[in-house]
């Protein structure tokens, strides 16, 4: 029997289509489901096709939305063009009668449910929603109490008449089904509702949450899909620990405002997507040249240019390892499931800090705006460690005016002071400088404070090979298969389906500094390196083939359709 | 107490005769006659010959991005409002490449003070036309003259939402302080846009051009800074070149209306929470 099901619902823009996938999200996840919900959708406002696909399961979390579609609710016929391909034999589709569905696939059940016409004899066309909710939840087989109670939590400030308005649209939904297409119902099999209720949370909200566990206390951004949503979380919650968020007038002030933060002691962050991170560039070069600890969070979406703004793309990976001109020292992090956004973003904030540099988290869209349930987030594992930073008495014992904040160290990193510390003065300069902070062109303070910078990552460059990765598989892979970020869920799902072989899979969490000896040790042994890159040009490749050699085993696999990678995709890849 | 030696930091590099001096000068005298400590105070610049000012001022400093003070300065004292911050720069990093800044800045009210220093050019890249460049002036980049109009940084800041807006002059040290002063106690954004000649590339508004044509609305009778329309109409009137206090209004600023404003400066809270709070943060996304 089987322990998941795939559900989605499909429309124009603006009918309400979001709200009704939340719906079932939350009274699945309450019920004690694991989902995944995925969000396709355009950049309009009104018209167009949107849908919200669900794929739950009763045992254990879902990393990805599944290729298959069992079920699907449609409010037109763009709904059925666009996702009849994806219906498994025999899937069954829910239709608002206003429209005379047509399908190109037989197999397929197209039923007529009067949705519009429902909602308009309750005097709520919006209300089609709900119809649409219990229609599913009868040939789902769900219990109509589960979603009253969701209808009493959602609408219960807003009165009763409400509360029942939406009931009475549910249960017409739920009989009409029930009524004219009985043999529908194929009840799903029940989930346990564990003892402590699980977590249902966005990539977004999961970076969001992480900062504001970090310390962060200020966020100047930019409103930018897909990143918006980390905006609008942390705006949500921070001010109550005196956090502030800034909507700044450009990615450029935002980043540069985070610099400011950072260098008057305050944990400060900025959120954005390609187009932003573009605006960014010289910020960065500023962070880095000024040792000024920077966090910026960079949600993918499909590039160049404005390019497609609500589809998943990994072609920012260049620009965040190589991005601005001159050379500075730089981490960047790519968390690689929604839970991983919120210990990469703790992961993050430190290393800012200890590094005095620049981090940039990779997430992307799949990841940031979409939803999944998983039982907890590890708290023990929040741990906030500032970095070097000078004592007023330290200061105190110095001469006036000898505080060297770019001090030449051994290990390439200097004490920071804060404005407000007395005799701990010095000037964060964009100029080269001498270790006080004074502009200089002299050729060994040039070389010596270049140095100095690079080796600040030395220590990283070893430790990143205990936690820069996540491997599964043989010990000596014949084939290694490597991603980074996102892609991790769609791999290991593949690989579970396609079942032994001497196969290994090397999932990337950072990716500068790159763990080269952790990967090295897989891929010298492999025979085949498939490297799945989401972009055209095969950045992930690229950086591999340029930091480890082995051109003749890596083979790279591309995806730039603006959609996430299939299991069937990745299959096909790894089995050549 | 600090002293002007507290305020001072290694000697200017600008030329002789330089207008940047007196603006160092002057912002190192009010800060002392104010009573600050130079580690209380932070001087943000951007790129240009004046942007060398935050290396020479004794307090802490970020010498940022051209055209990007502004934005260094207000991320600065949102970390700490405690605080005194000065942004500083001139002509073309303020009005060129960060006029975008600018009139946000304005318009946000952040309690900052920006010092610009106007020389009309663009000086450290060995003169080019600058956005206030008068219309005809000729450079390297405006061989026939300039052909654009100039841009009016005093209407600009004002129509902006500029809360207190005043111009000064290099030659004119003492009132340069007291505009300082009063700029820098003001609560909210500050613009103080001085005539600062630039002695090397700029024949044209030279001291003594200066002198001759700046119309002082201090001494004028009758002049009233909290008066918008008045504002506008004499540093039209004066086609720009006037000095004094020229426009003043009380609104709240960035730190007072922000959400989760807080009495002290950010950086003061803690970083840290208890696990109760953590814990609380989770259980919304329980459902």
């Amino acid at each position: 029997m089987t322990t998941e099901f795939t559900w989605k619902v499909g429309g124009a823009q603006g009918e309400g289509i979001d709200s009704t996938g939340e719906i079932l999200s939350t009274v699945l996840t309450r019920m004690g489901y694991y989902i995944f919900a995925y969000r396709h959708f355009m950049s309009l406002v009104k018209g167009g096709h949107t849908n919200y696909k669900i794929r739950a399961s009763v045992e254990k979390p879902v990393y990805y939305h599944g290729d298959e579609l069992e079920m699907l609710i449609a409010f037109d016929q763009l709904t059925i063009d666009e996702n009849e391909q994806e219906l498994i034999e025999g899937g069954i589709v829910l239709y608002d009668e206003k429209f005379e569905a047509k399908s190109t696939r037989d197999s397929l059940r197209l039923l007529s449910v009067p949705m519009s016409n429902m909602a308009k004899e309750l005097g709520n066309v919006i209300i089609k929603n709900m119809v649409a909710a219990g229609a599913s939840a009868y040939v789902l087989g769900i219990d109509p109490s589960n979603f009253y109670e969701q209808i009493e939590i959602q609408f219960g400030k807003k009165g009763q008449e409400l509360i029942e308005l939406n009931k009475t649209a549910f249960d017409k939904g739920y009989n009409y089904v029930k009524e004219n297409y009985a043999d529908t119902h194929r009840p799903v099999p029940k989930a346990t509702k564990p003892s402590k209720s699980n977590l249902l949370m966005s990539g977004n909200e999961s970076i969001g949450l992480g900062a504001t566990l970090a310390g962060c206390r200020i966020l100047a951004a930019y409103p930018i899909t897909p990143a918006t949503e980390i905006l609008y979380w942390v705006l949500a919650n921070l001010g109550k620990y005196g956090g502030k968020v800034l909507q700044a007038e450009d990615e450029i002030a935002a980043c540069i405002m985070a610099i400011g933060a950072n260098y008057a002691g305050v944990r400060s962050m900025t959120s954005t997507s390609g187009p932003g991170l573009s605006l960014m560039m010289e910020a960065l070069g500023m962070s880095g040249i000024s040792e000024t600890p920077l966090v910026i969070v960079d949600v993918q979406r499909g590039g160049p240019s404005t390019g497609l703004p609500t589809k998943t793309e990994q072609s920012d990976l260049n620009e965040a390892l190589w991005g601005s001109h001159g050379e500075i020292p730089r981490i960047v992090l790519a968390p690689t499931s929604i839970e991983d956004c919120f210990y990469q973003m703790i992961n993050a904030f430190n290393l800012a800090e200890q590094y005095q540099c620049p981090v940039i988290v990779l997430s992307d869209l799949l990841l940031g705006m979409n939803k999944m349930t998983f039982p907890d987030l590890d708290l023990g594992r929040v741990k906030i460690d500032r970095g070097a930073v000078v004592t007023q008495q330290e200061l105190d014992a110095l001469e006036k005016g000898a505080f060297k904040r770019y001090e030449v160290t051994e290990s390439g990193i200097s004490k920071r002071s804060f404005p407000g510390m007395k005799n701990g003065r010095y000037c964060a300069l964009t100029n080269e400088h001498e270790e006080t902070g004074l502009e200089i062109e002299d050729v060994p303070m040039r070389k010596a404070q270049m140095e100095k910078r690079d080796r600040k990552l030395q220590t990283l460059r070893r430790d990143v090979n205990e936690w820069g990765y996540d491997y599964h598989g043989s010990d000596s892979p014949e084939t290694l298969v490597i991603g980074y970020g996102s892609t991790g869920a769609q791999i290991t799902e593949a690989l579970e389906q396609i079942g032994g072989g001497n196969v290994g899979h090397l999932q990337l969490r950072c990716m500068m500094p790159l763990p080269a000896d952790g990967i090295n040790k897989y891929i010298g042994q492999a025979k085949r390196v498939v490297v799945i890159d989401n972009n055209f040009t095969g950045q992930l490749a690229g950086l591999l083939k340029r930091e480890l050699g082995h051109h003749d085993k890596i083979e790279t696999v591309t995806k730039y359709d603006g959609n996430p990678y299939t299991l069937r995709e990745i299959v096909a890849a790894v089995k050549g | 107490m600090a002293t002007m030696a507290d305020f001072r930091y290694e000697k200017a590099t600008w030329c002789p005769g330089c207008g940047d001096f007196s603006v160092l000068a002057a912002l190192q005298q009010v800060c002392v006659k104010r009573g600050l400590e130079p580690e209380d105070v932070v001087c943000v610049s951007g790129i240009g010959c004046s942007g060398k000012i935050s290396q020479h001022f004794g307090s802490y400093g970020f010498h940022s991005l051209h055209g990007r003070s502004l934005p260094t300065a207000q991320g600065i004292k949102m970390a700490n409002q405690d605080l005194t911050v000065i942004a500083a720069g001139g002509d073309g990093d303020g009005y060129g490449i960060g006029v975008g800044h600018f009139i946000h800045a304005c318009r946000r009210n952040v309690d900052i003070t920006y010092i610009v220093m106007d020389n009309h050019i663009y000086g450290l890249t060995t003169g080019q036309a600058s956005p206030t460049s008068k219309k005809g002036h000729k450079t390297k980049t405006s061989p026939g003259g300039v052909g654009e109009e100039p841009l009016h940084p005093l209407q600009l800041a004002i129509t902006a939402g500029a809360t207190f807006v005043a111009q000064a002059f290099s030659g004119e040290l003492k009132q340069m302080q007291r505009v300082l002063d009063e700029a820098i106690s003001h609560k909210g954004f500050s613009l103080v846009n001085v005539f600062s000649p630039c002695v090397t590339f700029n024949r044209v508004n030279t001291y003594e051009w200066f002198k001759e044509n700046i119309v002082n609305l201090d001494e004028e009778e009758g002049y009233d800074a909290s008066d918008k329309f008045q504002a506008l109409r004499r540093v039209y009137e004066t086609n720009s070149v006037c000095t004094g206090v020229i426009y003043k209004e009380d609104r709240p600023a960035h730190h007072e209306y922000v959400l989760g404003a807080t009495d002290q400066g950010t950086v003061k809270l803690p970083n840290e929470m208890p696990r109760e709070e953590m814990e609380s943060l989770l259980d919304q996304f329980r459902r």
